[in-house]
């Protein structure tokens, strides 16, 4: 990469690249297919009997419908395919690790290794309908209930969605200034361009019966029982808010960052040369996070970024689709290290101590062996928890909320979805598939309740 | 190293790949880039009487039917014939003649069905010293509403007229070329045997409209709001070609008569198949029209490779070959039973074979066993119907095994006959049981 300057680039700086260097790094990754190759690809597409795609697919879209929808000239047609199960289709088929869903399901894998492209396939025909602002839903009669949605990310917004088809008015709770929760803060910024979280909640909220109230936080503006007395249902989906702390010496020194903190930061600043980044950055985790902050990092013009994991390659969260994008970025993905302690000099950071580890007896334990890692920044992907305030008795398992089958909580007319539930997938796609199907729920409740009581014979 | 050259009722050509009558053969700057590919031999474009040419439209004068990824696999026109002036045609072929002698050249010709235009006719193209003559008896579209083209074909009195006509006003040899577009092929090929033809060519091209154009509500090619049925051609048509080859090859009253075959044929399997049903050389057009006048290297290697492959020595030895071997349905071996066998090793689990079997035949493919997709044949159920092996996207991935004579077929429960039995002498056939009595 062209470097600017002459002057040292030592420690945390922005301006590290010209604007043409930044605005090459942060275009979209995958660039949109035009028609001719949506139509290539759609061609190779087997339409497959009870498609292992769709079962591999947790909002289950028809996908062979939908590409043979694309390939027959009916986008549009397409579109109301996925949208029928996944009203966020258009940001999955940005984010979707389809590599680990869909594609690695499709049957071309068995036959050549290299399965239809769903996932662009998808966002062609999502991003036609969308660009047209083509709605394909009316709401029902007004059925006169009320339900509230905490938190307007994915699972928020899906459930949110399909109550205000079903004639429900919707209020949802963000605690942030923006809606779309890790669809807006959490996502690397060149798998969604062009604001196109914020053009996905326009376009989902476009329906009508939602009405989005920011800066309202469950635990400090309202609590859950505050809503279950107002409103006739409620659906939980705000997500992890806290971050895991990373325990070792040196935590506190300048230059330690939450990667979640990082990534927010750089979705929401649109000029990316003001953007301080370390020369030699190391990346503590081994999820999509971790991935996103190191390849981000040195898309900011970072010289070193190294992910340091405690495990093997095999363990990380991150799909191999996901670690190759790394390294192919020039990031050295490092295995069996964890962090020992935060090396700081004039109170910032300058390198990290890192222990090797092993599989001792089923355990993962410290081999005794050190090495230092020289370092300005250290980005922590260790893992985000619920924050579980102004929830009052509600149940929970491993720190998460206890749901059943169709999402409901221990709490009678409470719902949940999403990360904040014990079966959280850390998956847009598992969120949507939850918000939408505990609206269903929801609806069904709500309308068993509607119904005149039965006359005594 | 096989010997592929070719000898079609006298005329040579280094390989049995010609060009059919058309667009490509329409005038010499086609035909020598033809020959310097490597064509065999062309039929030149349609020649019609002395005086001003036919006009063609101008606007489209094709349509065309995709696969996947676009590959063409029918195309249809309603061009007409040459519509170069007579002279210009005559001349460009003597010259081209004189330059590529080892090449066929064949002159196409469509004049009106009376015996004057015949005679004025034959005399000029003899005069280019041109191998042979076909009469285009088979251009389904404009020509035939003049009464020229398939409007002939349609006609066995008329061809053997004009076949005759031919034979007596020329020394040329005739190739009567026949239109699919009539109910039984081997009335005009039995028509153009009685008027002394020395050869038929087939299948020229089938009445079709090939799409209609939505927005404006009229079929494809349009011109000017308004479309006409042409000729269709190409990959598509292949299969009714070789069954009206084979017709006319097994027909007791043509037998032996040369055929040249004409119709879809896009690679050398695709001529070889001609040939073995009894074609003594094949012509090609779309082919051509779609990928350029370079496929013929593709199809002569890949026949003479084949040939070599399988010990052929020349194409008589495959010429013909398939034609005994087709029969009436009523022949065929009812005791004759396979099934099809699945290679699990082989199936990327689509599952389009279950799904065509259980929606649309005989529920003979399992999609689930023991909680887990898998696709195997129930052999209780199978009747042995291919379909499964036709929409497998796998080649070779289900196969049909025959159960051999005395084991036991699951379906019916009975061991396999090894006497060849057939339609004509079961009992459950009226007109078997009529005879017996």
């Amino acid at each position: 990469m062209e470097r600017l300057g002459s002057g040292s680039q030592a420690g945390i700086a922005a301006a590290r690249l010209s604007q043409a260097q930044y605005d090459a790094n942060f275009s979209d990754l995958h660039p949109r297919l035009d028609k001719h190759e949506a139509l290539v690809a759609s061609d190779r597409c087997y339409f497959c009997y009870d498609a292992p795609c769709m079962t591999a697919c947790p909002t289950s879209i028809d996908i062979p419908l939908f590409i043979r929808q694309i390939s027959t000239g009916n986008p549009l047609g397409s579109a109301k395919t996925i949208f029928d199960q996944n009203i966020l289709g258009g940001m999955c088929a940005r984010v979707c690790p389809t590599e680990t869903l869909c594609e690695q399901a499709c049957v071309r894998n068995t036959a050549e290794d290299k399965p239809v492209e769903i996932g662009k396939l998808q966002r062609y025909a999502t991003d036609i309908a969308m660009e047209q602002g083509r709605q394909f839903y009316n709401r029902a009669a007004s059925t006169g209930k009320t339900v509230a949605v905490v938190g307007a990310g994915p699972a928020g917004l899906a459930a949110a969605h399909r109550l205000a088809v079903n004639g429900h008015s919707v209020t949802v709770l963000e605690a942030r200034k923006k809606s779309g929760g890790l669809n807006e803060f959490g996502i690397a910024t060149y798998k969604s361009v062009d604001n196109f979280a914020q053009r996905e909640v326009d376009y989902v909220t476009a329906i009508g019966g939602i009405e989005i109230e920011h800066g309202k936080a469950l635990g400090r503006d309202f609590s859950l029982s505050d809503l279950t007395g107002k409103y006739d249902a409620v659906f939980l989906g705000m997500g992890l808010a806290g971050v895991n702390g990373l325990d070792v010496e040196g935590n506190n020194l300048d230059g330690v960052e939450d990667a979640v903190d990082f990534i927010a930061s750089l979705r929401q600043t649109k000029d990316k040369s003001v953007l301080p980044i370390g020369r030699r950055v190391v990346v503590l985790g081994g999820g999509m996070t971790a991935i996103d902050a190191a390849i981000q990092a040195k898309l900011l013009g970072a010289e070193e970024v190294t992910i340091c994991y405690r495990r093997g390659k095999e363990n990380m969260n991150a799909s191999t689709y996901e670690q190759d994008l790394a390294t192919a970025n020039g990031v050295i993905i490092r295995h069996w290290l964890a962090p020992k302690s935060i090396i700081g000099k004039d109170g910032k950071v300058a390198g990290i101590e890192v222990e090797y580890t092993a599989m001792a007896d089923g355990r993962l334990v410290g081999t005794g062996e050190t090495g230092i890692i020289a370092a300005d920044q250290i980005f922590k992907a260790i893992g985000q928890n619920f924050s579980a305030s102004g929830l009052g008795a509600l149940q929970f398992e491993r720190g998460k909320i206890t749901v059943d089958l169709e999402g409901r909580t221990s709490i009678e007319g409470v719902w949940a979805g999403g990360d904040c539930i014990g079966t959280g997938e850390d998956l847009t796609v598992s969120a949507v598939a939850q918000g939408r199907d505990a609206a269903e729920s929801i609806n069904r409740a709500l309308a068993a309740g509607l119904q005149p009581a039965t006359a005594v014979a | 190293m096989a010997d592929i050259r070719n000898n079609f009722v006298g005329i040579k050509s280094p390989n049995p790949f010609w060009l059919a009558s058309a667009p490509p053969t329409d005038k010499a700057y086609n035909v020598e880039r033809a020959f310097k590919a490597g064509w065999g031999g062309v039929v030149w474009k349609t020649l019609g009487e002395e005086g001003p040419p036919v006009v063609n439209v101008n606007g489209p004068r094709y349509g065309a039917i995709w696969g996947a990824d676009r590959r063409l696999l029918g195309l249809n026109n309603i061009e007409l014939i040459t519509d170069r002036d007579l002279y210009t045609n005559l001349r460009e072929m003597k010259e081209v003649k004189r330059n590529w002698p080892d090449r066929a050249i064949i002159a196409s010709i469509m004049v009106p069905c009376e015996e004057q235009a015949w005679k004025a006719i034959l005399p000029l193209v003899e005069e280019t010293e041109c191998d042979g003559i076909e009469l285009n008896f088979g251009c389904p579209h404009g020509m035939s509403e003049r009464g020229m083209g398939a409007a002939v074909g349609q006609v066995p009195e008329y061809i053997e007229m004009v076949v005759r006509w031919c034979k007596q006003y020329s020394r040329m040899p005739v190739i009567t070329k026949l239109t699919p577009n009539i109910t039984d092929i081997r009335r005009p090929a039995r028509a153009a045997k009685q008027g002394g033809t020395d050869a038929v060519s087939l299948i020229n091209t089938i009445n079709s409209i090939v799409s209609v154009d939505l927005d404006n509500f009229a079929p494809n090619p349009t011109v000017g709001g308004k479309g006409s049925h042409g000729g269709y051609c190409g990959p598509a048509v292949k299969p009714i070609a070789l069954n009206m080859v084979a017709e006319i090859a097994r027909d007791p009253e043509t037998y032996g008569l040369p055929i040249s075959g004409i119709g879809g044929i896009t690679t050398w399997r695709d001529a070889a198949e001609f040939l073995t049903l009894g074609a003594g050389n094949v012509q090609v057009c779309t082919a051509a029209m779609t990928y350029g006048f370079k496929i013929v290297q593709e199809m002569i290697t890949g026949l003479s490779d084949w040939m070599d492959a399988k010990g052929h020595r020349n194409l008589d030895d495959i010429t013909g070959r398939a034609v005994n071997n087709v029969t009436d349905w009523q022949y065929l071996n009812l005791n004759y039973i396979a099934k099809a066998h699945i290679d699990q090793d082989a199936c990327i689990k689509c599952g389009r074979c279950h799904i065509a079997c259980e929606d649309t035949s005989h529920q003979a493919i399992t999609s689930m066993v023991n909680g887990v997709r898998h696709f195997e044949v129930m052999e209780e159920e199978c009747v042995g119907c291919n379909l499964c092996v036709n929409v497998c996207p796998v080649e070779n991935c289900i196969t049909m095994d025959q159960i051999p004579a005395g084991a036991l077929d699951k379906r019916t429960g009975k061991i396999v006959d090894p006497n060849y039995a057939n339609w004509t002498t079961h009992p459950n056939n009226p007109m078997a049981r009529q005879a017996a009595e």
